[in-house]
């Protein structure tokens, strides 16, 4: 039963294993769901979703999946005379909870055709709506997929509160804080490959442990130190069209010099678009800056390059000759020439982009927007906690 | 095991969906996964689990250099050498040297327990993975004794997480999982009365009006959570202030705030009362450079 509902999940990119599946399939069988829809969104959701992140799209494949079967004040009100008089609660054989009979289609049909026709109070029995008895319908009875009706007047639906989509803010599609950025950019690392490097640390508790199997005579256990071989070079355009992002920016920027993991980290600043100079500090001046050339040569190609801009600009900017910005600038190729460069010589390289991902144009595209050609150049990224992430797992890997 | 139904305690106020879950996991006997802000009671529920089940309860508090094994056992080969040398003691008995570690004790224990692994995400990135399958078939064996350790009763788990690591998916799989989110105010409140009963309700209504208040403000670093609140309107209850100003001068700020940054970022905003400046980005920036 619910098999539906397990790609309805699927589809809205909540990550569910048949592992997880086969865990809340025994918990239902148990009877942990209490018998109602919320109870049943509880424990769905605490088996299947394993990150806050994933609450929302939770909650909007909940109410896409169950909208419709409203346990609504209407439905309750007719039904809850019938249901006024309580039996207490049977057991049930666990061989009668057999799930995959019963399908969510059928017991709607079913609930209206028995509203239709029944016409009073009934309990005990194994059909109509009442309570106590063995009907999918009704309240303190026991049914192995059985609709619960109503239920005290400040108990919320369990399609209501999912529909309330509390844990909006978690999702990790947004963009967050520093805090999260840096968990991102924590994921960038790569402990030294232990062949590479002599065995030339001493593990003081494996020699301990190891001298004193051997009765006292020493013997000394050497390791290979594990370190983050990871360099990452970081390109921030400071430009004007880039005031909106300021803050977003800024925030990337914190989380990347608070992460001190990196064997080494570089920043630089850039208007627009690169060209001969990248610059030192946000101010972009040319007294506080240094040669593109020199940092292409600096640096080995094994830096991550992160480039971070909305790589929007006139167009002009980044296909003509002396079409920079700035009067500063010698500019004698161009932009793209410039990007295409830096793409060249770094072998593992990205592009974040604060713009929202649905506007950009496809790669390529000359026409509309200079996105589209520096998409072309760099794999591009929106600049979302989701974006960082998909971008660093992109610099994991040599292209 | 239906008739340990867990309900909070006197002293940890429980939501409808957390109790579900702690009750979801005890039933299928998984590690229960709590994630949520600092400060939201994560460590305080395994507490408040055990004393309401009346079970013994264990912390295995997790750092960075924690290993698996030393949760399972560890084998004192220093003291079993000393002893050889010096000792009054029979070497030969290697079961003497085996000490259990905190899931070890958790699975011998007689009665059943409450283990509460505090911020597992602080150890290696191979921890808890490390642990799934002692957790999974709950024994263990120790080949140096030649013994297995089983648990006489499966130990509610309870793993608390900081987020400061991706936990491995094969580990994610195997937990229920649930997130304390911040309280709304009628749950903060409620909260807040059975720590301070006497408290006067002038006082919670003007300290909870600051305190969401400061929440609210764009760019705190670190936003005080529940903890933050109970110790400040402890202060303020020490300190004898008026309600009259503890919106207007935010007394003893720095027990809600910890982190410099924020700290001058709300002074600034209390003095300079309605002309508040606002931080352009790239100067907020500049602190790091």
């Amino acid at each position: 039963m619910f098999t539906g509902f397990f790609y309805t999940l699927k589809e809205e990119k909540v990550p569910v294993t048949p592992t997880e599946w086969m865990t809340l399939m025994e918990a239902l069988n148990r009877g942990l769901s209490g018998g109602s829809l919320s109870g049943f969104y509880y424990l769905s959701r605490a088996v299947l979703v394993k990150s806050e992140a994933h609450y929302d799209r939770f909650d909007i494949a909940f109410s896409r999946y169950f909208d419709g079967i409203d346990t609504s004040d209407k439905l309750a009100e007719r039904v809850a005379g019938w249901l006024e008089k309580s039996l207490p609660p049977l057991k049930i054989d666990p061989e009668h909870r057999k799930f995959s009979e019963w399908s969510l289609e059928e017991l709607k049909k079913a609930l209206d055709e028995r509203l239709k026709t029944q016409d009073g109070e009934h309990h005990g029995g194994s059909k109509w709506i009442g309570t106590g008895g063995r009907s999918p319908f009704g309240r303190l009875g026991y049914h192995p997929a059985g609709v619960r009706i109503g239920g005290r007047s400040n108990n919320q639906s369990a399609v209501k509160v999912a529909a309330e989509r509390k844990y909006r803010d978690f999702r990790n599609d947004d963009t967050l804080n520093t805090r999260k950025y840096e968990v991102a950019l924590r994921k960038l690392r790569e402990l030294g490959k232990n062949e590479e490097v002599p065995r030339d640390q001493l593990n003081i508790d494996k020699t301990i442990e190891a001298t004193c199997r051997r009765a006292g005579l020493l013997e000394l256990v050497w390791d290979r130190p594990r370190k983050n071989t990871v360099k990452v070079a970081l390109m921030m355009d400071s430009g004007g069209s880039m005031g909106p992002y300021a803050r977003l920016c800024s925030q990337l920027f914190a989380a990347a010099s608070r992460v001190n993991h990196f064997k080494d980290m570089k920043f630089y600043f850039f208007h627009n678009c690169v060209y001969e100079r990248l610059f030192n500090d946000p101010f972009c001046m040319v007294r506080n800056s240094v040669k593109t050339t020199d940092i292409i040569r600096e640096l080995d190609p094994g830096y991550r390059l992160i480039m971070v801009g909305d790589a929007s600009m006139a167009p002009s900017e980044l296909t003509m000759v002396g079409g920079a910005l700035d009067w500063g600038v010698e500019n004698d190729e161009t932009g793209e020439v410039w990007l295409k460069r830096l793409s060249e010589h770094f072998s593992h390289c990205v592009w974040l982009n604060p713009v929202a991902e649905y506007l950009w144009p496809p790669p390529g595209e000359r026409f509309y927007d200079t996105i589209g050609i520096i998409r072309s150049i760099f794999p591009m990224f929106p600049l979302t906690v989701e974006g960082l992430e998909r971008a660093i797992a992109k610099l994991k890997v040599n292209r | 095991m239906d008739h340990n139904i867990y309900s909070g305690t006197a002293d940890y106020l429980v939501s409808d969906d957390l109790r579900n879950a702690v009750n979801i996991a005890m039933a299928l006997g998984r590690p229960l996964l709590i994630k949520g802000e600092p400060g939201t009671g994560k460590t305080m529920l395994a507490n408040s689990i055990a004393q309401a089940l009346g079970m013994p309860f264990i912390i295995w508090n997790i750092k960075s250099t924690t290993k698996a094994q030393e949760g399972l056992y560890v084998y004192d080969t220093v003291q079993r050498l000393y002893d050889s040398q010096f000792g009054e003691n029979d070497v030969s008995d290697i079961k003497r040297y085996i000490k259990l570690g905190k899931l070890g004790e958790a699975f011998s224990s007689e009665r059943q327990s409450v283990l509460l692994i505090d911020e597992v995400d602080k150890a290696d990135l191979e921890f808890p993975n490390d642990l799934l399958w002692e957790l999974d078939i709950m024994n263990f064996y120790i080949p140096e004794t030649g013994e297995t350790i089983t648990a006489r009763q499966r130990p509610v788990v309870v793993i608390t997480s900081n987020a400061e690591k991706e936990l491995p998916d094969a580990f994610l799989r195997r937990c229920i999982f649930h997130y304390i989110s911040f309280p709304d105010e009628e749950m903060l409140a409620s909260i807040v009365k059975v720590h301070f009963p006497e408290l006067e309700p002038n006082l919670l209504a003007e300290a909870m009006k600051a305190f969401y208040w400061v929440r609210s403000l764009p760019g705190l670093l670190k936003k005080p959570s529940t903890s933050e609140l109970l110790d400040w309107v402890q202060a303020l209850v020490v300190g004898g202030i008026h309600p009259e100003k503890i919106v207007s001068e935010i007394p003893f700020l720095g027990v809600i705030l910890k982190k410099n940054q924020d700290f001058d970022q709300v002074l600034k905003r209390i003095h300079s009362a309605g002309g508040v400046q606002r931080q352009t980005g790239w100067t907020a920036g500049k602190k790091y450079l």
